[in-house]
């Protein structure tokens, strides 16, 4: 086996050319086989490194049906003393008509408490966000986005003014920063939003009542949301008759997971792409290879004439495939290395990572190798059929 | 021991039949050597073919050391040309892209002969014919004289019962050609048996007994 393995490279060292060419298909595939997947697997890694960062430790919670027992701010207070529990706010929403001067127009209010600000990782641009006085004097201020602010108001310092909103008057305490360190601003950044004390949106609206619908907990720490989510959900089935179906519990988490799943399945999308062109690469190599056994026909003739059986001219012909395969395997793992290599350079800005995974490389090498093998059968069965007379005579 | 006994074999070449061997029968001793002769076309290369079990007879036995060569598979024949045949050929036949020493050392590895075994036999074969030194050059450099004995070399490393010369001078100068005579020579009073297939009278006659072949039929003529 070795004996044939350095016989092979022999006679592939024999034409250089001939052979880098014959690999070039191979070394192709190969890389746009591992860049694809790796490019891919980076880009997830990133992007749900940026989810995570956005809040991956928020709980949301919906009550659907409370059994004669509504959770109000109180509960929430009660619960936030829980260990497992970072922090949590209630939320409830209404769209209003929002006015200023004569400017006028659609803005989604919600209403909260102080506690939401850390759970959505809002960052306040000047002012401060809701306090928890403002909650319990039921004052009538708001805190607004930028969009808002600019849209309504007219600019984005725009503390102390008084807005309308379904007529009723609010003074602005604070404006929010539309920028994406939180999933929160990045949706919302387009409309305008306001932020009032629950307590305010109750007297507001004739839907909201003290009686809260949904609220957002945070984990204690980050990893241990499921942790929360279980003690929560505990917390509630005692509280709710033991009635599932009474609440939901859930979590980013699950749009983290929902998120790799949908990347996971553009890695094979592109592998299997990637996979077409290295086929195309080892049609390439037998279609060499046949014309390699037709320019050798004499070679083999002597071979078989001093004494190599069928199995020995096949093996040898077969092994030259494949190491053709694995050569131009090598190639294109090390120029895929060097692409990825550049391409983070190049975009170090995004500070995104493109590492190269082992286990695409496992596959590119596995891959390689079957097709060196499925491939180089035909020429080198061709080969070692060939009549040792007819051979021998081929040529002279 | 070589016994070809009525020995055909037909080939079609278009439409027409052609006899290449026709009865022909012939028995070569151990250690002898012995020359076959005849015109080109007049089935010597067929009778080659058949000796060097590159091909079996239509009818007719051929017995090499007593062992019937008919019908065997050609992995069987691989077998038997690599432990009892060593081919020497007009056109040398060496594998361009390996060295003397690897084109010597080719049979042995078919036979699956150790590898310090093999390096062992490949010296003291090309001692034999006197290339020690150039066992590591490519057959494209060295002369033809130098390559037909690095031919000889592979047949007789891997100690043939049988070393089956075709045109061995064919291709060379006479003087060339009178020094590979000479290496045939060494190897006979060494022991070994020799054919040498040819169509020259002057080679012939060297070899201890000459057979004619003409039209597929066999004549011994006394040397």
């Amino acid at each position: 086996m070795i004996q044939s393995v350095r016989m092979a490279i022999k006679s592939i060292s024999g034409n250089k050319m001939r052979a880098f060419l014959t690999m070039l298909g191979i070394i192709i595939g190969v890389m746009a086989l591992v860049i694809l997947v790796s490019l891919v697997s980076g880009a997830t890694g990133n992007v749900t490194d940026t989810i995570a960062r956005l809040g991956s430790d928020q709980i949301t919670v919906r009550i659907s049906d409370n059994k004669g027992a509504p959770v109000t701010i109180g509960d929430l207070s009660a619960w936030m003393e829980e260990e497992t529990f970072g922090r949590i706010a209630p939320v409830a929403s209404e769209s209003v008509m929002a006015k200023y001067g004569t400017e006028t127009g659609t803005m989604t209010v919600y209403g909260t408490t102080a506690p939401y600000k850390d759970i959505q990782k809002l960052s306040v641009l000047v002012g401060r966000f809701l306090k928890t006085a403002d909650e319990e004097n039921v004052s009538f201020v708001c805190v607004v986005n930028e969009t808002a602010a600019t849209e309504l108001v007219g600019y984005a310092d725009c503390l102390g003014e008084d807005i309308h909103l379904n007529g009723q008057r609010f003074r602005v305490v604070g404006v929010l920063k539309d920028d994406d360190t939180s999933l929160t601003s990045v949706f919302r950044s387009g409309s305008m939003v306001a932020y009032i004390p629950h307590a305010a949106l109750v007297r507001l609206s004739a839907s909201v009542t003290r009686e809260i619908t949904s609220f957002y907990v945070s984990a204690a720490a980050d990893g241990t949301v499921d942790a929360a989510k279980e003690r929560l959900t505990e917390i509630l089935k005692e509280r709710f008759d033991q009635d599932e179906d009474a609440f939901t519990v859930s979590s980013q988490n699950a749009l983290e997971s929902a998120m790799s799943s949908v990347t996971s399945i553009l890695a094979v999308l592109l592998g299997g792409i990637a996979a077409i062109s290295l086929v195309v690469g080892g049609i390439g190599i037998m279609n060499i290879m046949l014309v390699t056994v037709t320019e050798r026909t004499r070679e083999i003739g002597i071979r078989k004439a001093i004494g190599a059986s069928r199995g020995m001219i096949l093996t040898q012909f077969l092994v030259e495939a494949v190491v053709i395969c694995m050569l131009g395997c090598a190639l294109g793992i090390l120029g895929s290395w060097g692409v990825l290599r550049l391409i983070t350079t190049v975009v170090s800005g995004l500070s995104i990572s493109f590492q190269m995974s082992g286990g695409v490389v496992l596959i590119a090498v596995l891959f390689c190798f079957f097709i060196g093998i499925v491939f180089g059968l035909y020429p080198a069965n061709k080969a070692a059929r060939m009549a040792p007379i007819d051979a021998l005579h081929y040529g002279g | 021991m070589i016994v070809l006994k009525d020995v055909c074999k037909t080939y079609q070449v278009g439409d027409e039949i052609v006899r290449a061997l026709d009865h022909a029968s012939l028995t070569v001793e151990d250690g002898e050597f012995v020359s076959i002769i005849g015109p080109s076309g007049s089935g010597k290369s067929t009778m080659m073919n058949i000796i060097g079990c590159l091909d079996t007879a239509d009818s007719g036995a051929y017995l090499l050391d007593d062992i019937p060569i008919e019908d065997y598979s050609e992995n069987e024949l691989a077998q038997i040309r690599s432990r009892k045949i060593g081919f020497v050929f007009q056109s040398f036949n060496l594998i361009p892209q390996l060295t003397a020493a690897e084109n010597v050392e080719l049979p042995l590895i078919y036979q699956r002969v150790r590898r310090a075994e093999r390096h062992r036999r490949v010296s003291e074969a090309l001692e034999r014919v006197q290339l020690t030194g150039r066992m590591h050059h490519l057959p494209s450099e060295l002369s033809g004289g130098q390559q037909q004995r690095v031919a000889i070399a592979r047949a007789i490393a891997a100690h043939p019962s049988l070393i089956l010369a075709d045109e061995p001078t064919g291709n060379l100068d006479s003087h060339t050609g009178r020094d590979i005579m000479d290496i045939f020579h060494e190897l006979h009073e060494g022991g070994n048996t020799i054919v040498l297939i040819t169509h020259d009278d002057s080679v012939a006659r060297q070899a201890q007994r000459s057979i004619h072949i003409l039209d597929g039929r066999v004549r011994e003529v006394a040397p």
